[in-house]
């Protein structure tokens, strides 16, 4: 066990459990909670670890603010829908793609990383942005390729598709394809989330800490601090392109709106910092909080507003189409309470 | 003699129209343990800075072993035999003691791009970290991070990773400043066991005459940038240049 976990244990009882919950939750989804809506907002929470995980492993562990994070996430999507399309559906595919996306990513960081990492850090975090915008832009301009704003509908093997039955039904779950493609999503995902905790847990890991505590002294004590940050940056990347590729198997289709946009971006920041800066647990609970919220919240103050309708303003504030609204101000609250994220809180108090 | 392992040729750094290190040129030897003096402003901690790399020299070189690195890198200086603690301390505060030490340890043992092995199942470099812990006396103290440490005991550890790199060059600047009567001892100790050794070249600022006077083989005065004087400790001391630039104005403060 300590292997698995790379000797990082949670070290807080509460934290302990509440891992142990999400992971079981996530393990058992399509039996606990069956229903398209439930497994595919499971699958989101998988994904999103991943994701999140590799942005902490740039901004909590290597102190780099990175604002392409969505572009590298979107640059192993389109890789799997591009090798879908030209070379038809099949495992082959995914596994050409899903390689190809995370090599372009690490190219592609690597290069930014070379030209930015020498100077300071917030010269990094304008060309990200820049870049990340550009990409954007070109991907809904060539159409031709990238299927522009409509994006790219494409198949998946037979095996990962609702037709494909292997057995009758399970605990009144059909044993079908698309059960096949969430444990492709969740195994996948947890191998790269214990990937990242062995990585930030490694030597190298603790190299980034010290960069990010004290990169003028982590260069007097011998580190080529820009190496290790271009290494963090390439690695981060090629792990959010994988977590891309994931969501695309899952989703059979990517867009410009469900793997580039800007607004992934934010929700990566605000997952990383709910659940806590610099603890790959942390990436954990802060996807798991913010896609049930984002999922559900609406529903939630849906039935809240009718459960107050006829008082005045309430119904107002708590109608549905204000769920943004409420999710800024969770937020703030959790930004102002838990400064630590929930994981430096449930650690903090022993 | 010797070779010099480490030497400075005209080396000049200039900050707009003020010259902070004005044409030094100097050379240090294995063995030797060479104290540097001058008043505050003298120069002594930005002819550090150039040797060691941090600020690039506006003139002049700097040799190791004879080769010139005055274009390199602080870090390649550093992995080529260059060490430093610094004068104002600075750790890596959000991490533990043991952390801070088996970081440099790390470093030598070139581990750092290993990436899928877990650093705390290392015992051979938490192992080295611990024995250099313990020559500070900073043992009991491993697992405290280090921004919650005394500032005695952070001045320790600023020598502790000197320690721990072991460079053919110890530069300590104002090591024992800031520490109290029974820390000092320690640190005094360590270094005078360096000299032991033979085969490494220390390089010390330092204010206090007493410690100058029992450990430094050689004596070089900076004032204003420039080379005052150099030489042994007791003609050094003697002279005109040091009576008027340093002893006089500075060491009645003392």
């Amino acid at each position: 066990m300590k292997a698995v976990l790379s000797g990082d244990m949670p070290r807080s009882v509460p934290l302990t459990l509440i891992l142990g919950v999400i992971l079981v939750c996530l393990a058992l989804a399509p039996f606990l909670f069956p229903g398209v809506r439930t497994v595919d907002t499971a699958a989101r929470i998988c994904i999103f670890v991943v994701l999140v995980a590799s942005y902490d492993l740039l901004l909590g562990y290597g102190g780099i603010v990175s604002f392409a994070h969505t572009m590298f996430f979107g640059i192993g999507a389109y890789g799997v829908a591009l090798a879908s399309t030209h070379m038809g559906r099949g495992f082959d595919a995914l596994l050409v793609g899903s390689v190809a996306g995370a090599g372009v990513a690490a190219a592609l960081a690597l290069v930014i990383g070379l030209f930015s990492l020498r100077v300071r850090a917030i010269f990094f975090a304008m060309i990200t942005l820049a870049v990340a915008s550009a990409v954007a832009v070109l991907v809904s301009q060539l159409s031709g390729l990238t299927g522009g704003e409509d994006g790219l509908t494409f198949q998946t093997p037979r095996a990962l598709g609702p037709a494909f039955k292997f057995g009758d039904e399970l605990f009144g779950v059909k044993l079908n394809g698309k059960l096949l493609a969430y444990y492709l999503i969740f195994l996948g995902s947890l191998i790269l989330f214990l990937l990242m905790l062995r990585v930030v847990n490694s030597p190298f890991g603790r190299v980034l800490q010290a960069i990010r505590e004290n990169d003028f002294r982590a260069e007097a004590i011998g580190y080529r601090v820009v190496h290790y940050r271009v290494a963090a940056t390439c690695l981060s990347a090629a792990v959010a392109a994988l977590a891309g590729s994931l969501y695309a198997i899952w989703l059979r289709y990517v867009g410009p709106d469900t793997a580039l946009s800007m607004e992934i971006m934010i929700d990566i920041l605000l997952m990383v910092v709910i659940g806590g800066m610099g603890t790959m647990y942390g990436a954990v609970i802060g996807a798991t909080l913010l896609v049930i919220a984002q999922n559900y919240l609406q529903n939630l103050m849906g039935v809240a507003s009718g459960v107050v309708d006829g008082l005045p303003v309430l119904p107002e504030l708590l109608s549905a189409d204000r769920w943004l609204l409420w999710l800024g101000v969770l937020f703030i609250l959790s930004v102002y309470f838990f400064p630590t994220g929930v994981v430096g809180r449930l650690r903090a108090r022993k | 003699m010797t070779p010099p392992i480490l030497a400075t040729e005209d080396l000049t750094v200039r900050f707009g129209g003020h010259v902070a290190v004005d044409a030094v040129t100097c050379a240090f030897r294995a063995g030797e343990l060479t104290a540097i003096v001058g008043p505050n402003g003298a120069g002594k901690t930005t002819y550090f800075n150039l040797i060691s790399g941090q600020i690039p020299a506006s003139a002049g070189r700097v040799l190791l072993r004879g080769r010139n690195i005055s274009g390199q890198s602080v870090s390649h200086r550093t992995r080529a035999g260059i060490g430093r603690a610094f004068q104002l301390t600075n750790l890596f505060p959000n991490l533990s003691v043991l952390e801070n030490v088996r970081l440099v340890v790390q470093a030598k043992a070139g581990q750092g791009f290993n990436l899928l092995s877990m650093a705390s199942r290392h015992a051979e470099l938490t192992d080295a970290a611990e024995g250099i812990l313990a020559r500070v006396r900073l043992l009991d103290n491993r697992d405290q991070v280090v921004s919650e440490l005394s500032h005695g005991n952070q001045r320790k550890l600023e020598v502790a990773l000197l320690i721990a790199l072991d460079p053919d060059v110890y530069m300590f600047d104002e090591p024992t400043a800031g520490m109290s009567v029974d820390e000092a001892p320690v640190v005094l100790e360590l270094i005078a066991a360096l000299k032991e050794q033979k085969d490494r070249t220390v390089l010390l600022v330092e204010h206090k005459m007493d410690v100058i006077r029992t450990l430094a083989d050689r004596i070089i005065v900076l004032h204003n940038g420039a080379l005052a004087a150099d030489g042994p400790p007791a003609e050094v001391m003697a002279s005109d240049v040091v009576q008027e630039a340093y002893m006089g104005r500075e060491l009645e403060d003392v």
